[in-house]
């Protein structure tokens, strides 16, 4: 069961590697990180922060628009793709589950995330800290912000597993991701943020909107970080939320992976009726 | 002792938003034949690889591979399948398209490397699989359904588009593969295409099978007359015409038909006309004659 798993995130991760889309997003992590933690330079010795952190609370908010972004290109054409091309006939002909498929796809397209995100973010960090503008808690912020960038790469992959599943061209699901990062990424937090404005009976804010919050990983993964960063000082907006919240950050990676498992299960569910 | 069933269809019936695609098939293919499944386009050949496969359900009747449901993981891991257009990752390698599927298939790397060579692909093995020709590509799904030891290799119209030495090759390690002891089951839409290198010939006519035996036995079966073309000396094709029956095809030809057992009586009686006859030529039934005979396609069909 695992030599057929790994065997399907190994050919992921080749592919992933050769993507130039794939590449051409990394590089663009890479080249934002760098501009950010040069520009977040000036404020860093006034305010007596650690650069380093300050670095990481700007990233936080690059990855929450590219990670989904990167996510959903790698997973957006993993069964619609399969099926247009005619590649899924043969792979299903095959002694491996539709589970084991589902499964080597994701860990494929995480490790394939997960060396941009260590490039991109990587480099940063280390140069951060090479020239001594960081402790060595600013380096773990980076690591953090590395590992739930990637858990949040992560639902996203399920997500776009879910819409690649629901068609058989690539062109559509494409086209459904793109929907997807704009509806989640985009207008989710346009449409709380009217929310909160036009609130007037006081019951929105309080009672539904943490959970609003919780429920898309984009948010979630935004208010773990900059509530672990201590940084809503530093960055203003949705940082100052998390102090007022019914619950404890860490309930916010708790729901992260809550989306990803729901989302891997539709888009199984979705998989097994297929037909290749 | 038979040789066990490795793939049984017991009446068999599907069909797609009411149209019936498959009627009431019924055939039990044995360990170590080759077997041709003919039909024309759309007679349902590839719907039935597909319930073979367990990717579609029949709406009733029995398909068993095996021993097992289709689609299940022992019917699986003894079948092999080579789709019709077939496709591979276009930015891996031969080499890596053999080493993914061999380890799909839990079976030997190396030795399914040595498959490449055996299918001519060894100069490309580290191409990328986007820029092979059709016909390689044909090749290469050909050695990936051959990885581990098949017992069952379904083949969808595995030789349209390989060239004849290509064609040639294929049908030699087909042999050997069927020598091995699994069953073959190859489709096409010509039976000329598959020569007569299978031990036996389904024909499938818009879904229903119409056929199956050895082509000897359809042969004889079909009892097609054999044509013979007697062309005359000058001025002589009416009498010829007279004494032997037939038509005037042209100026100095006689068309005329005979039973394949009336054929030593036929040509005796044009060797007495002497010196009326110029030339003879004599047709027998082509393989798509038989066919044709079978499927119920009117030549100018197809
Ligand atoms: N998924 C499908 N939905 C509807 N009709 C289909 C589907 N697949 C095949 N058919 C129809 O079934 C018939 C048989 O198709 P197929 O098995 O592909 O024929 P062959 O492989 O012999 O050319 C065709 O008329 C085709 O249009
Ligand atoms: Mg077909």
């Amino acid at each position: 069961m695992f030599t057929r798993i790994f065997t399907v995130a190994g050919q992921e991760l080749r592919l992933g590697l050769r993507n130039r889309w794939i590449m051409l997003a990394t590089l663009i992590l890479a080249a934002f990180s760098l501009a950010l933690a040069l520009l977040g330079s000036t404020p860093a010795g006034t305010l007596g922060v650690d650069r380093m952190t300050i670095t990481v609370a700007s990233l936080a908010s690059l990855s929450v628009y590219l990670v989904p972004l990167i996510a959903l290109l790698l997973a957006f054409d993993a069964i619609s793709g399969e099926i247009d091309r005619g590649t899924l006939l043969l792979i299903f002909s095959c002694p491996i589950s539709r589970t084991e498929f589902l499964l080597g796809k994701a860990l494929g397209h995480l490790m394939v995330l997960t060396v941009a995100l260590v490039i991109g973010y990587g480099s940063t960090g280390l140069l951060l800290y090479a020239v001594g503008a960081g402790s060595p808690a600013g380096l773990a912020d980076f690591v953090r912000l590395i590992l739930t960038s990637a858990a949040l790469g992560l639902a996203f992959l399920a997500v776009g597993y879910v819409l690649s599943a629901l068609t058989r061209q690539s062109s559509t699901s494409a086209a459904l991701a793109i929907g997807a990062w704009l509806i989640l990424v985009v207008l989710y937090d346009l449409a709380l943020l009217g929310l909160l404005v036009t609130d007037t009976g006081g019951t929105f804010a309080p009672h539904v909107f943490p959970y609003a919050i919780m429920l898309n990983p984009a948010d979630a993964f935004r208010l773990f970080n900059l509530a672990s960063l201590g940084a809503s000082s530093l960055v203003g907006g949705m940082a100052g939320v998390a102090e007022s919240l019914p619950f404890p950050p860490v309930a916010a990676l708790a729901s992260i992976a809550g989306v990803t498992v729901f989302a891997l299960c539709l888009a199984l569910v979705r998989i097994r009726r297929i037909t290749p | 002792m038979t040789p066990a069933a490795t793939l049984t269809l017991k009446n068999v019936d599907k069909s797609f938003d009411r149209n019936a695609v498959i009627r009431d098939v019924s055939f039990e293919l044995r360990a170590g034949e080759r077997i041709a499944l003919l039909g024309h386009n759309g007679a349902g050949k590839t719907t039935l690889f597909k319930m073979a496969l367990g990717f579609l359900r029949p709406d009733s009747g029995d398909i068993a591979v095996l021993g097992h449901t289709p689609g299940s993981g022992a019917s699986r891991a003894g079948t092999a399948y080579l789709p019709e257009a077939v496709a591979f990752q276009k930015a891996l390698t031969g080499r890596e398209v053999m080493a993914f599927y061999a380890r799909l298939k839990g079976a030997d790397r190396k030795r399914s490397l040595d498959l490449l060579e055996r299918v001519g692909l060894s100069d490309a093995a580290n191409r990328k699989v986007g820029a092979y020709s059709k016909g390689m590509r044909q090749r290469l799904g050909l050695a990936q359904a051959l990885i581990g030891h098949p017992k069952l290799v379904l083949l969808d119209e595995p030789t349209s588009g390989l060239d004849p030495v290509s064609r040639q090759n294929f049908y030699e390690l087909i042999e050997e593969v069927a020598a091995g002891g699994a069953t073959v089951l190859l489709s096409s839409h010509a039976l000329t295409e598959v020569e007569a290198r299978t031990d036996r010939i389904l024909i499938l006519s818009k879904g229903q099978l119409v056929a199956d035996d050895t082509l000897a036995a359809l042969r004889a079966r079909a009892r097609l007359p054999i044509r013979i073309r007697v062309r005359g000396t000058d001025g002589a094709a009416d009498r010829i015409a007279d004494r032997l029956g037939g038509t005037r095809v042209n100026g100095c030809s006689v068309e005329l038909y005979c039973e394949p057992e009336g054929k030593v009586a036929c040509l005796a009686s044009i060797g007495e006309l002497g010196g009326l006859v110029d030339d003879v030529d004599m047709h027998l039934p082509s393989l798509d004659d038989v066919y044709r005979h079978f499927s119920g396609i009117t030549a100018g069909e197809v």
